[in-house]
């Protein structure tokens, strides 16, 4: 069944490379896309006994972002269908098979027990995204591209020296040496301590690289913002989260072991990014780099809420999974409105509701929930980690954690309120003639519903995954 | 065998220095593809005879040694650009700063607590002295295929660490890393291509459109 | 008995053979260059033609300049007293000599720049300052190789360091030994202005570093330049040839005999390279000497290493 996880996209993507009309291309991605919906779904419900000595196994960390990837990239994908057909002007072979070959990458890294592999699929997912941030084919995407992949390849480099690292801790410590998860964490307690330290600073680095956490964000503006949207979203919303659970496993390590200054870290990095976003959010002038500041804001909030570690565990693993479905419905109407308004420059763009109803209410609506109001999901996930930070006694980093998330709103408010509002029927405003259609409202619609049912409802298998994760990572049941 | 090892480490401390001083990219593409070959050759010295460790060295020699350098070189010529003018900082101040990072390996490597067995081994130093290498040239180079020889060496000294775990790391995933590093080059060449098209340059000074 | 043959040959091989040297240098690079070229035996008949002349002092110099050559002959002599040629010990040898063997080699350089420096001309102070910039960049390589030896032989004397180099060091600490050879290579050739540094022959001001400095000396002040020059290369060539051919007969003649040979062996191998190569770009060279510096310093970090 994992195999076909991982296989079936691979052969969606040697499908894709086969056919040669560029109008059918991209229906192979809603099909194999929908079969691994499924499979994925029947994964998590009944998840197989560990294969391969132990390298292959469906864990509950694994399932929760499987889960957010599966969904995700679902909907993605029956938005490309739409979005390719208005770009039927260059040819979309690399852009299938790069999505697909990055959803098997993906699916291999959830289902990996092996640091080794885990940090292979991961590296590949860095390499298959690289060409389709270039899709546009113009200077400032090849600017992006070339900082994309020169950053996350020397950080991905990093983050293998990491893994170096906590096999030679192996070693020092005289254990049998392995980069399996299991024995690692049966014998966490005898590590070398320095040597684990160690490696969880270079894996820090490198996954944070792959994530955007400050300072090490430097490519996500550029690449978020030059990137066509449905890449954006599965960057921001598939990516992070592949990143995300490559910090976990080592966190894991971390937590069996007697080491503390891993926690440290991670809130201070988180700290950074907030702090990194809090300022740049305000008066930028394009709005998808918005959203990639909006995006180093959450994934500093995930890291702090790792950092902070016992209660806020539930609730981060929480954030992690509705970010990954609010980064979508952002992305994917920000790029239609993009479409419509050939431009992302904010005063070239105005009164998005006037022009294209659909998309412009519900990026007000992903506005609203990325920013943590009620009643969406982000809202439930943020008020748990920050309660239980208060509830440990932390007032301080509970408060500061609340007036980041103020200023970002407010910075965020005066770029995106405008791009809304305002009147959208000026002359001096391009228009490519690009209205909303079903196929490219209904992906982002759909994503925006979960969010709120989650809000307002979580499903009990859901429960029970988020609970087991966080013991994982060391919370109490 | 060790001393064997140790005289390939000394030489890729030597070739270190060589990318450091050289302004040509193509003898900078070349030293590091028999950094890459010196490199490739040590598993096989270090430990008895092994298929696992064999195929990791005829790997390592035909990914680093042959295809990735072909590639580049490729890549330069198409470009036809070959000498990497005003770097950042000039030859002279980076190799000293690179004698001064490799005299810091040295003493760094004398503070990590290793193994017992791994004490008198020069693969540490080499190891960060490599690192910081990669590091060095990186940060100082502007031409983007500098930057990639840059990371090759990068990655070049992560390779020297992994080399004390040759046991303990499975060939699959060490081979895995190989290709994703070819297929890594590969992409970046096209980029580098396609920089050249778009600005006709590859100075990555130039790429300034996207900033706050 | 021996002791007693070896410091009379030893002075006679300071006195008599150095201008051979240049000789063979520029016999090879004549014969690179198609050339019949000069007699090998050229140099000894200008250094005699030169000593019978008189000598020209311009007006604007003062006793510096006179006694510059004398004095750096005089260095350079007190130097090669402490090297041991052919395997055999130096007539002075004490602790620490090789430190005092630097810095006698020092003042010699700074007694020609100095001199170079009396005359009042732009020109000559420029090549001072050349030869002044290179120097800095140079020692450092030269004693980092002096420490290493000292270090592998557990000497700091220069007998003590040289003579009976054990060729087995070659198995224990070899990697260090080659990169210091490396270095005291590219020192042999920029101490003694040979190619890729300085040409010799070259009169073009722009790149002239060493001969720029010695253009007002004539007469027997210029034959102790000379003189001096090829002595300084048979020294450098002596610290080289006692770690490269570690080659010891027993029989004391027959050391002799290797050495010289040994050392016209190592002329020619100059002359090629400096047939084969083309002058550096002067930005270049202090590329290249610290490229020797750091050789050298890492060849010493090896053995520290090693031994420690």
């Amino acid at each position: 069944m994992i195999t076909l996880l991982i296989i079936i996209p691979l052969l969606g993507s040697l499908a894709a490379w086969t056919i040669p009309d560029n109008r059918q291309r991209p229906l192979v991605l809603p099909l194999a896309s929908g079969l691994h919906l499924i499979i994925a779904t029947m994964l998590i419900a009944k998840p197989p006994p560990p294969s391969l000595n132990g390298w292959i196994f469906l864990d509950p960390l694994g399932k929760l972002v499987l889960l957010g990837i599966t969904i995700l990239f679902f909907f993605c994908a029956i938005y490309s269908v739409g979005y390719l057909a208005y770009r039927q002007e260059r040819s979309n072979r690399t852009l299938c098979m790069g999505l697909l070959l990055c959803l098997s990458a993906m699916s291999l890294a959830t289902v990996s027990q092996h640091l080794g592999l885990l940090w292979l699929a991961i590296e590949t997912t860095t390499l298959t995204m690289a060409p389709l941030i270039y899709f546009n084919r113009n200077a400032r995407s090849i600017e992006a591209t070339w900082k994309y992949m020169m950053i996350c390849s020397i950080g991905i480099a990093m983050a293998l020296l990491g893994i170096y690292f906590l096999a030679y801790a192996t070693v020092v410590s005289n254990i049998k040496p392995t980069l399996l998860l299991a024995p690692l964490l049966a014998g966490a307690k005898s590590l070398s301590p320095a040597w684990l330290n160690g490696a969880f600073i270079f894996l820090l680095v490198g996954f944070g690289t792959k994530i955007g956490l400050a300072p090490l964000h430097t490519w996500k503006p550029d690449a978020y913002g030059e990137a066509p949207g449905l890449v954006g979203a599965l960057l921001a919303g598939g990516l992070v989260n592949c990143g995300f659970l490559g910090i976990c496993r080592i966190y894991q390590v971390c937590a069996a072991s007697s080491s503390h200054f891993y926690l440290e870290a991670l809130t201070a990095l988180g700290f950074l990014s907030m702090i990194t976003a809090a300022i740049f959010v305000l008066k930028q002038a394009d709005f998808k780099r918005v959203l990639a500041y909006s995006s180093v804001e959450h994934v500093g909030f995930l890291a702090i809420g790792l950092g902070m570690g016992k209660g806020a565990l539930y609730g981060t693993l929480f954030h992690l999974l509705n970010n990954s479905f609010i980064k979508g419905v952002l992305f994917l109407t920000a790029a239609n409105i993009h479409r419509s308004y050939k431009s992302k420059r904010v005063e070239r763009v105005r009164g998005v509701i006037e022009r294209l109803p659909w998309s412009g209410w519900l990026f007000m609506a992903a506005f609203f929930a990325v920013t943590g109001s009620p009643p969406f999901s982000s809202f439930i996930s943020e008020f748990m980690v920050i309660s239980s930070i208060f509830d440990s006694g932390n007032a301080a980093a509970g408060i500061a954690i609340a007036v980041f998330f103020g200023i970002i709103f407010i910075g965020m408010t005066t770029t995106i309120l405008p791009v809304l509002s305002g009147r959208g029927d000026s002359k001096d405003l391009d228009d490519s003639g690009y209205r909303d259609k079903a196929l490219t409202i209904a992906p982002p619609l759909m994503l925006m519903l979960i969010t709120l049912i989650l809000g307002i409802w979580i499903p009990a298998p859901l429960q029970t995954i988020l609970s087991e994760a966080a013991v994982m990572l060391g919370a109490k049941p | 065998m060790n001393t064997f090892a140790d005289q390939l480490l000394v030489l890729v401390f030597l070739l270190n220095f060589m990318v450091l001083g050289t302004s040509r990219i193509n003898i900078a593409i070349r030293v590091v593809a028999v950094q890459g070959v010196a490199l490739g050759l040590i598993p096989s010295i270090l430990h008895d005879f092994s298929w696992h460790l064999f195929l990791i060295s005829a790997g390592m020699i035909a990914a680093k040694g042959v295809i990735i350098p072909t590639l580049l070189t490729k890549a330069v010529r198409s470009i036809g650009i070959n000498r990497e003018e005003e770097p950042y900082l000039g030859y002279v101040p980076t190799m000293l700063i690179g004698a001064v990072a490799t005299a810091l390996a040295f003493i760094f490597a004398e503070q990590l607590p290793l193994a017992p067995q791994h004490k008198e081994l020069l693969f540490v130093p080499a190891a960060i002295a490599t690192l910081l290498t990669g590091c060095l040239l990186l940060i100082t180079r502007k031409k983007a295929i500098s930057q990639v020889t840059g990371y090759l060496i990068l990655e070049n000294g992560i390779f020297i660490f992994g080399l004390l775990l040759a046991d303990s790391m499975p060939v699959m995933v060490e081979a895995g890393a190989l290709l994703d590093l070819l297929v890594g080059i590969f992409v970046m060449g096209i980029i580098i291509n396609q920089i050249s098209q778009e600005f006709s340059s590859i100075d990555t000074s130039r790429l300034t459109s996207l900033k706050e | 008995m021996e002791y007693m043959v070896n410091i009379p040959i030893h002075l006679l091989m300071i006195a008599i053979f150095p201008p051979l040297l240049l000789g063979v240098i520029n016999r090879t690079k004549a014969f690179f260059a198609g050339r019949n070229g000069a007699p090998t035996l050229q140099p000894y008949h200008d250094i005699i033609r030169l000593w019978q002349k008189g000598s020209v002092f311009s007006p604007t110099t003062s006793v510096i300049f006179r006694a510059g050559p004398v004095l750096t002959i005089a260095a350079i002599v007190a130097a090669a007293l402490m090297m041991p040629l052919g395997n055999h010990p130096a007539p002075i040898s004490f602790n620490g000599d090789m430190i005092l063997f630097a810095y006698l080699l020092g003042l010699a350089r700074f007694f020609t720049i100095a001199a170079a420096l009396d005359t009042g001309s732009s020109f000559e102070g420029m090549g001072g300052a050349r030869e002044a910039t290179f120097a800095c960049l140079a020692e450092p390589a030269l004693f980092f190789s002096l420490v290493v030896l000292a270090r592998i032989s557990r000497s700091i004397s220069l007998t003590g360091m040289l003579n009976d180099f054990p060729p087995t060091i070659w198995f224990g600490s070899g990697a260090a030994l080659l990169l210091m050879v490396g270095a005291l290579f590219i020192l042999l050739l920029a101490e003694n202005c040979r190619i890729p540094f300085d040409d010799p022959n070259t009169h073009l001001e722009l790149t002239m570093i060493h001969e720029v400095m010695v253009l007002d000396h004539s007469g027997p002040a210029l034959a102790a330049i000379l003189y001096g020059a090829s002595l300084k290369l048979l020294l450098f060539g002596a610290l080289f040839i006692h770690i490269t051919v570690p080659f010891r007969s027993g029989s004391f003649l027959l050391d002799w005999c290797a050495f010289t040979g040994a050392m016209i062996l190592l002329a020619i191998i100059v002359g090629v390279v400096e047939s084969t190569m083309a002058r550096l770009k002067l930005t270049r060279v202090p590329q290249l000497l610290i490229a020797a510096c750091i050789l050298s310093a890492f060849a010493m970090l090896l053995v520290m290493r090693q031994t420690s």
